[in-house]
């Protein structure tokens, strides 16, 4: 009693005093709340400018290659160099410096001339030689023909040169830009549509580089993971989720295909290096082995995909099929496999997209080799679209960086396209239980 | 190869055709054990399987084979050479028969021993493609024969086809050991000649061996700290980037945005995933590190235009997505009944969230991220492309370092020769680098595995 008495003030006493503090502690509070919302806020507004940094700043850089400065010339198809029986080895760019040198009649010395016929792109004569071997009544004409200009001129008309920059540390002489711009004012200077970066192979002229090559390369390696890594994915995933017993043995695979699934792609391109290229002997560079490499490399995606796929498929599916009297493979088969099927494919595709982009493994089976041909088969050398990006990255030249940009766009396109069919595919096929 | 394709798909007609005359009408059909289908697909099997099975074998066998062959038949002077002389000959006639331009004159012995390779080859091909033709069409007969009402077909094909499951299910554990095999098989040359705690203690990484006596500056010094430093000092950056914005954008995106912004914000980050990492490599090299250079210079600092902090931070904003969508799944796993306890003693949202979900979910979100830097260390294209070549021992972000992998591309893209340990030791540094990162992977499974069971 004595006990209660005294206490019930203090209780009392105490409860105004729990909520003064509580209500002293609570502006603070909310400030803290208020806080910390907006630090998560600005954490995702954060990752969202790194991307639109990232794309603004690759688009930027890019979007100028698919045009290309042309340069129009008035070459006369002269029969004396033009033999009859050797048209494909004739002397075309002899044909270019003599139309250049009737443009500019008042050019004269050897170190001018050259920086003259520097304007135009080497490239130019295989148009010309394209020309006459498929018009060959062109020769002893003269034809206004419009040829790729050089990647400094092509810079210059697209705004990316400085021209204060003090003479000597500049690609393009003084003298140079005054022809050029002569012949702009004349409109001898076109922008056009680059036909050239999609249609061919790489070069070490950036204005005559195309990606034909790279994607054809690209090709060939995801046809030939696609081939190896669906089926065996596939079987692996059947079997672990429907046959397998549980014992160590399939933990061990488990295990395995967890951690294969983390393991650094260049780790794969060891593997290659050391198994495929050392002791099989296969080809280098060549589309078959970098296929191998990144179908071990994207099994453990394909098979994680596959088996999800596999358990959302419900029991009953399965039960009413024994109940017919199925065998399990049968059931498995005709039923499970065909309704699991779509969550599979969705899977693999996104496991093909990231291979798509796989470029370290690559390396080091040796498909950086600088290739101009476009390959046709399993065993050409090739080279791959990320590689060719990784490669022209590296170029000094100022156009490299324009297509390297253009590169990467194309090979987003193609990773946004394969993820779109991947989500398309989810939507209208995916079923809830 | 397409015969052979052509002979198994008749022997499934055959096979199949065979069961139903055996059953006669439709309604005696019922007198077999499987349905004619298995029949016919028995037989392919058949047919199919120990032909490719040997025309493998034969494949793989027969260059070694007619190798020595020819080899036997040398004179006895080319024999008698020293194993990599003839090693060299054996080459050049192989160049020979493949009519590839070779090294040295053609002599008549070799052009005869190329002529002898040749005619050898063929008679290879002839009796390889008779054998495997042979061996299929018996399969075909034999099985064909074997066919009765009783046999029981569907099993024995359920079960080839089991056996095949297994096989490729089996593939998984082969890569494993395959990576570490050739790994460590080229390790152990590497730390035959560089002794193993030159290798993990030296403090100095120039892997140029002197290819002359008198070459200056090339001594050859491989010593992973270095290198190991920057791979860690570049991770770390990376870290420090990826695990505040990804965490706290997980947390923002589960506990505080409405439905609208998460079906917008949700699959604009996981794109950042999705991008190539050579396409960050390429931001990261001509974006990034020249505006800190610039910024640097700004502000009075001497920044390398490689630097760590650039690679660092590229490799960061590739980590968020990762790092988010991994906290997202473990902050969704904590079950409802936790954040109401706490709302109901008067928490605000933050201080849940802080003091309740973070702590459930804290085991899971370690595993996450020791998967994220797992990653990171692993990450190659970025660093190659921003990072440095030159091994500099230093923990200064604003420095140029090396990292494991960017060492591993440098000293295995271009001409190798396998027994310079400058080659060898790009396998010890891979060797490293797998180890390290599958410690990190199977603690990191073992965590994430045990957390997902607790609230389920």
């Amino acid at each position: 009693m004595n006990n209660s008495k005294t206490a019930t003030p203090g209780a009392s006493q105490q409860a105004e005093r729990t909520i003064d503090i509580v209500n002293r502690g609570l502006d603070g509070r909310y400030r803290a709340e208020r806080r910390f919302r907006w630090y998560g806020f600005s954490a995702i507004m954060v990752s969202l400018l790194f991307l639109a940094l990232l794309f603004f700043s690759i688009v930027g850089k890019g979007y100028s290659a698919f045009q290309q400065t042309f340069i129009q010339l008035d070459v006369f198809f002269d029969p004396a160099i033009l033999h009859q029986d050797a048209l494909a080895s004739a002397d075309y760019q002899g044909l270019i410096k003599q139309s250049l040198r009737r443009t500019f009649p008042d050019v004269s010395g050897r170190q001018d001339k050259r920086m003259l016929y520097g304007l135009i792109s080497s490239g130019a004569s295989f148009l010309l030689r394209d020309i006459v071997l498929e018009h060959p009544d062109v020769i002893g004409e003269t034809r206004a023909v419009w040829v790729p200009a050089d990647d400094d001129v092509d810079m210059l008309i697209k705004g990316h040169f400085n021209r204060n920059v003090p003479e000597s540390e500049r690609r393009l002489k003084d003298k140079q830009l005054t022809w050029i711009d002569r012949m702009a004012a004349e409109g001898r200077i076109e922008k056009r549509f680059n036909q050239i970066f999609f249609t061919a192979g790489d070069s070490r002229e950036p204005e005559l580089a195309g990606i034909r090559g790279a994607v054809a390369g690209s090709f060939l390696i995801l046809v030939v993971t696609l081939l190896l890594s669906f089926p065996i994915g596939v079987a692996t995933a059947v079997y672990l989720e429907e046959f397998a017993p549980r014992n160590r043995w399939t933990d061990l695979i488990e295990v395995n295909i967890n951690n294969l699934a983390a393991v650094p792609s260049i780790v794969f391109g060891l593997l290659g290096l050391a198994v495929f290229l050392n002791f099989f002997g296969l080809p280098r560079s060549a589309p078959l082995v970098g296929g191998l490499v990144l179908t071990l490399m994207t099994l453990p995606t394909i098979i994680i995909a596959g088996r999800s796929a596999l358990q959302s498929v419900p029991p009953s599916i399965r039960e009413a099929a024994m109940g017919v009297g199925a065998s399990k493979m049968q059931m498995v088969a005709h039923h499970v496999l065909p309704l699991a099927l779509p969550g599979i494919l969705t899977g693999t595709i996104i496991g093909m997209a990231r291979a798509l982009g796989e470029t370290a493994p690559l390396l080091m089976i040796g498909m950086v080799a600088f290739i101009v041909e476009i390959p046709g088969g399993f065993t050409d050398p090739a080279t791959a679209l990320p590689v060719q990006i990784f490669l022209w990255a590296d170029s000094p030249e100022r156009a490299f960086v324009e297509r390297t940009s253009a590169a990467i766009m194309v090979l987003l396109a193609f990773l946004i396209a394969m993820n779109a069919a991947a989500v398309i595919l989810r939507r209208r096929f995916e079923r809830r239980w | 190869m397409i015969i052979l394709l052509a002979l198994s798909s008749a022997a499934y007609y055959v096979g199949r055709r065979r069961a139903a005359s055996l059953a006669g009408t439709a309604a005696e059909s019922k007198r077999l054990h499987s349905r004619p289908t298995y029949y016919g697909t028995l037989t392919a099997i058949w047919c199919g399987l120990p032909a490719l099975v040997l025309l493998g074998c034969w494949l793989v066998f027969q260059p070694t084979i007619i190798t020595g062959l020819v080899v036997a038949d040398l004179p006895v002077e080319i024999r008698n050479l020293p194993e990599a002389r003839r090693d060299l000959i054996v080459n050049d006639i192989k160049n020979l028969v493949e009519g590839n331009i070779i090294s040295g004159e053609v002599n008549p012995t070799m052009q005869a021993a190329a002529d002898h390779y040749r005619s050898l080859e063929a008679t290879g091909q002839a009796a390889l493609a008779v054998i495997t033709i042979a061996v299929a069409i018996m399969g075909l007969v034999i099985v064909n024969a074997k066919i009765t009402p009783t046999l029981r077909a569907r099993n024995l094909v359920e079960k080839a086809l089991q056996y095949g499951l297994i096989a490729c299910s089996t593939i998984a554990i082969f890569t494993t050991i395959g990576i570490v095999l050739s790994v460590l098989y080229e390790a152990i040359r590497f730390f035959n000649v560089i002794p193993v705690s030159d290798f993990l203690f030296g403090l100095k990484w120039s892997p140029q061996t002197a290819i002359r006596a008198d070459q200056v500056g090339s001594s050859g010094a491989f010593g992973a700290v270095p290198v190991f430093m920057g791979t860690a000092l570049i991770s770390a950056i990376a870290m420090v980037v990826a695990v505040p914005v990804g965490l706290m954008s997980a947390i923002y995106l589960s506990e505080y945005a409405g439905n609208k912004l998460r079906t917008i914000a949700k699959p604009l980050i996981e794109i950042l995933a999705g991008i190539p990492t050579v396409v960050y490599g390429f931001f990261a090299a001509l974006t990034v590190a020249p505006f800190i250079r610039d910024t640097g210079s700004l502000l009075g600092l001497g920044v390398s235009s490689e630097s760590a902090l650039a690679a660092g931070l590229v490799m960061g904003i590739m980590i968020i997505p990762f790092v988010s969508s991994l906290s997202d799944d473990f902050i969704n796993a904590v079950p409802q009944a936790l954040r109401d306890g706490s709302y109901s003693l008067g928490a605000t949202k933050s201080e849940t969230i802080k003091r309740v979900v973070l702590p459930a979910a804290l085991p899971g979100i370690v595993g996450g991220v020791l998967l994220a830097v797992s990653r990171a260390i692993g990450e190659t294209m970025i660093v190659v492309m921003a990072a440095g070549m030159a091994a500099n021992l230093t923990v200064n972000p604003l420095k140029t370092v090396t990292t494991v992998t960017v060492q591993i591309v440098t000293l295995l893209v271009g001409d190798q020769e396998f027994d310079s340990p400058k080659t060898l030791a790009a396998f010890a540094l891979g060797l490293l680098l797998f180890i390290v990162t599958l410690i990190l992977n199977v603690i990191a499974l073992y965590v994430v595995r045990k957390y997902r069971e607790q609230y389920e």
